[in-house]
């Protein structure tokens, strides 16, 4: 309460200074273990799961069912075609549609020859029709190659336009750069996180993903506009070293971060728990997973990655560099007078 | 007064706010009332079901069944196609081995039907001959396209030449006696049960022209291709102006071709303009659709800049339709519509209600947490986020009347993602205030200094939004372009509601009583924000090391007459908290 907001100018004074650029070893040190687990941790699990969307599956239609005309009848065919399939293989994740007014499709993971034909049998039996009236098929992925390669290069495209972008804004290639690792961290991150857990990529994820990506930047360039605005107002006439600028505005927009950090991380809070716990796995607690993880990372990596890495980049500039000796020697005649 | 500037640019900006909103509503209430609008947005095949069409590959007789990559292809043709006429997230597939599945949602029309199965394989073929389609069915009196009504010319020439080779494609020595009397059997009517090619590129090819009816007006033997459609690099339609450049008031189909069909269309035209356009039917070039006629136009000039356009018995719809199919090319094989059946949503209501839910208690949480940070001010941030919310609803709604756009669960959970990013703005632009204010600025001047400083930090930081929005709508495919929509969107309604709601809002509140005196629930009360201290100057300037009198000096003369109030009024507060600082430092 009253203490935040001490917090807050204190942080803005420069009262109270967490030292984010100085022990960005620590930080690097942290992110590269990070990193490394995101990328073993899903090998160790045996690769990422896609969903059906983008494998293709299996698909049975159950026709000659009767009274589908109904909306209740409808979800018990619905929930019932489900726990049939579940029965037969938990791990079959079924979507369950009826179509026209006599029939039920369920489309799966991709099953094995046995599998499927055990669940015809349990689906005519659950729905007391003839097993010929259960037809078998292979679904192709409706998220084709065309959509990923589209989506790509679409991811190209814009990543190269956004650093092109704040190069220009920021009159720097540094920024990008710094603001582009951190990217980079955080999208690792995240599909780490996803991977580990052995959570299904599925179409509502990979918008997650992209989501996240654009809130990553986005982050990134509100503190970065910190950064400019301290260490292009008073350049060289500055109290502080370059790092010292850089360090101040982070922690000056710090209560910025943490509040957009919570304020964007509550309402992904309440689908993701809503979503797993009330509806278990589905499209909801799929998009909330990457976005929740995400929101986290991305804030956190602006302030430990894109920051201290920015001020890595430009600290042996000539200028910059003869500043902050002309501070160290000031500094260095004071304590000895 | 300095004062009442503020205050009035800010009822403008309100006023605008009001305006666009009454618009919006306008728009859509116009949608309702005439059109087939409706005031709550349509949803997706997720949340709402639509329709399963199973798509079967035509095949002619001993023609082999489409190869896996052939299908793919067609998968891809197909989503650019559906994709061509808005953003409704369909979902393509491949079923066992020769179907495609394609679910939209809602009902589709014939003309969605036709936009999908059609090959839309095209080709330019010169006319050799020309003659009524000896069909039983009517022939309209009014045929456009062959205002030049040709007569049939059978020419002695034909039966005598069958064995010598053909120079060219308009060379009459195409039509062998064999292929003559297939002509004058040939009963247009079995074209509608015909596959796609029925003849290959390299032979003469007999087929009929159809009215806009459906009936057969004539029929022709045409040369071989000269021009195929895979040479086409755009296409699109619109109304054909006549050569003062007023419009015909029929619709027509614009190509464009590339450097190959652009040469290919300049020797053919250049040929053919040779023949008299009244006496001879080879003047004419005939534009063949999956083996029909679509129009056999004269040729009364040379076409060099390889822009033809295609008229015919086109309406708005089918023009707009055949230009979608040119543009994304040819399906490798044509399909009929093996199935077409309602389908139910697979995720249904309960995951939507779940979904506004969470959504619900996630607002109630940003509620809470704003006023627990930034007090009353914290009302700005919900009601900021109100005018959102209506703003994006209209416009959802409005977009999903001309643009077909669907909300899908996925696009309710972008939704409420957005919630955060248009509350950043907020809470930027709260911060600066806050910065100002500590730096000892009266409130009216920390709001429009803050604003100054906040704007431009939120456009550089919302520009980098728009463009991810921007790049994936135009480039990506599929669900990913519905995703890049409500992203767009969100991000334009954030930086409008920033400037025509949030800061006008903070302008007035500036200039109340309540929150110019930094009341301590305001949440800008310059004593919480440290302002307080200035008299003690370590506090003051941030660009300064501790412990110089000489800035404090300097700060109370750069105070304002409100901040001297302020001070005044609060000056017993000054006093005690000065100890707790002191405490602080323990910590």
């Amino acid at each position: 309460m009253a203490s935040f907001s001490k917090f807050g100018n204190d942080l803005y004074t420069g009262e109270r200074s967490i030292n984010f650029v100085g022990r960005r070893k620590v930080w690097y040190i942290i992110a590269a273990a990070m990193v490394l687990l995101s990328i073993l941790l899903p090998l160790a699990r045996g690769g990422f799961v896609f969903g059906i969307e983008f494998r293709g599956g299996s698909e049975f239609q159950v026709s000659g069912v009767a009274d589908l005309g109904q909306d209740g009848p409808r979800t018990e065919a619905q929930n019932l075609a489900a726990a049939t399939v579940e029965s037969v293989d938990p791990a079959a994740s079924p979507r369950v549609s009826i179509v026209g007014t006599d029939s039920v499709r369920v489309q799966t993971e991709q099953l094995l020859a046995e599998e499927s034909n055990q669940v015809r049998d349990a689906l005519a039996t659950a729905f007391k029709v003839d097993v010929t009236d259960v037809t078998a098929s292979f679904i192709g992925p409706s998220w084709g190659a065309d959509i990923t390669g589209s989506a790509i290069r679409a991811l190209i495209v814009f990543v190269v336009l956004a650093a092109i972008m704040m190069a220009l804004y920021f009159r720097t290639w540094k920024m990008s750069v710094a603001a582009m690792v951190a990217l980079l961290h955080d999208i690792v991150i995240t599909a780490g996180v996803y991977g580990a857990l052995g959570f299904e990529i599925t179409p509502s994820a990979v918008i997650g993903f992209l989501t996240i990506l654009g809130f990553s930047l986005y982050d990134t360039v509100v503190v970065f506009d910190k950064i400019r605005e301290n260490t292009t107002e008073d350049a060289n006439s500055s109290p502080r070293t370059f790092a010292g600028s850089v360090n101040l505005a982070v922690n000056q927009t710090l209560v910025r971060s943490i509040n957009t950090g919570v304020v964007a991380a509550l309402p992904v809070a309440a689908i993701l728990f809503i979503g797993a716990i009330v509806l278990g796995a589905g499209t909801l607690r799929d998009i909330a997973l990457a976005l929740f993880i995400g929101i986290i990372v991305g804030t956190y990596s602006t302030i430990f990655i894109a920051a201290p890495i920015y001020s890595q980049l430009r600290e042996n500039e000539p200028d910059i560099l003869s500043h902050t000796k002309k501070l160290e020697s000031n500094r260095l005649a004071a304590s000895t007078k | 007064m300095a004062r009442s500037t503020p205050v009035k640019k800010a009822w403008r900006s309100l006023a605008w706010l009001g305006v666009i909103t009454v618009g919006l509503t306008g728009i859509l209430a116009y949608g309702v009332i005439f059109d087939q609008a409706s005031w709550a947005p349509k949803l997706a095949l997720d949340l709402e079901g639509g329709t399963q069409i199973t798509l079967a590959p035509k095949l002619g007789a001993g023609q082999a069944a489409p190869s896996g990559e052939q299908l793919d292809q067609a998968v891809a043709i197909i989503r650019q196609r559906i994709d061509a006429s808005g953003v409704s997230e369909a979902e393509i597939a491949t079923q066992g081995a020769s179907n495609i599945v394609v679910s939209i949602p809602g009902t589709p029309d014939e003309e969605t039907l036709r936009r999908i199965e059609s090959s839309a394989k095209l080709e330019f073929r010169p006319v050799i001959f020309t003659d009524v389609a000896a069909t039983s069915a009517v022939e309209p009196t009014e045929t456009p396209a062959a205002d030049d009504s040709a007569t049939p010319t059978p020419t002695p020439t034909l039966a005598t030449t069958s064995t010598a080779v053909p120079t060219d494609a308009s060379d009459p020595n195409w039509v062998s006696p064999a292929l003559f009397d297939e002509f004058t059997n040939f009963d247009c009517s079995t074209l509608d049960k015909a596959e796609t090619n029925v003849a290959p590129e390299d032979a003469p090819l007999i087929t009929c022209e159809a009215a806009t009816d459906g009936t057969y007006t004539y029929k022709y033997i045409l040369g071989p291709v000269e021009v195929s459609g895979e040479t086409i690099s755009d296409a699109s339609s619109g109304l054909i102006a006549n050569s003062q450049g007023v419009s015909t008031g029929t619709w027509g189909v614009f190509i464009t071709f590339d450097a190959k069909g652009t040469t290919q269309f300049a020797d053919v035209t250049q040929r053919l303009s040779g023949f008299d356009a009244n006496t001879d039917s080879r003047n004419r070039f005939a534009i063949v659709l999956d083996g029909k006629v679509i129009s056999a136009p004269t040729t009364q000039a040379i076409i060099t800049d390889g822009k033809p356009q295609i008229s015919g018995s086109f309406t708005q719809e089918s023009a707009k339709t055949l230009a979608d199919q040119l543009k994304f090319g040819a399906l490798p094989i044509s399909f009929t519509v093996q199935s077409n059946e309602t389908i139910s949503a697979t995720l249904g209501a309960a995951q939507l209600n779940s979904g506004v839910i969470a959504g619900l208690i996630g607002l109630i949480l940003v509620v809470v947490y704003s006023l627990f940070q930034y007090r009353l001010l914290g009302l700005v941030t919900v009601a900021s986020l109100i005018v959102a919310g209506v703003l994006t609803y209209l416009m959802i709604a409005i977009l999903s009347w001309r643009q077909g756009y669907r909300l899908s669960l996925a696009g309710v959970a972008g939704l409420i993602v957005a919630i955060g990013f248009t509350a950043d703005s907020f809470i930027v632009y709260f911060e600066r205030i806050r910065d100002e204010l500590r730096d000892g600025r009266g409130l009216p001047g920390a709001v429009e200094a803050g604003w100054k400083r906040a704007l431009r930090t939120v456009f550089a930081a919302k520009a980098v939004n728009l463009l991810s929005a921007v790049v994936l709508f135009i480039l990506a495919v599929g669900n990913v372009r519905g995703f890049a929509l409500t992203l767009g969107l969100t991000t334009v309604i954030d930086v409008l509601i920033v400037i025509l709601f949030t800061h006008p809002v903070l302008q007035l509140l500036a200039s109340t009583r309540f929150f110019a005196s930094g009341h301590p629930l305001s949440g800008l009360d310059p004593n919480a924000l440290g302002a307080v201290y200035r008299g003690r100057a370590q506090f003051r300037a941030p660009v300064l090391s501790p412990a110089k009198s000489g800035a404090g000096r300097e700060a109370a003369k750069r105070q304002t007459i409100a901040e001297r109030k302020a001070m005044a009024s609060t000056g017993t507060d000054a006093r005690s908290s000065s100890k707790p600082s002191g405490d602080r430092k323990d910590s």
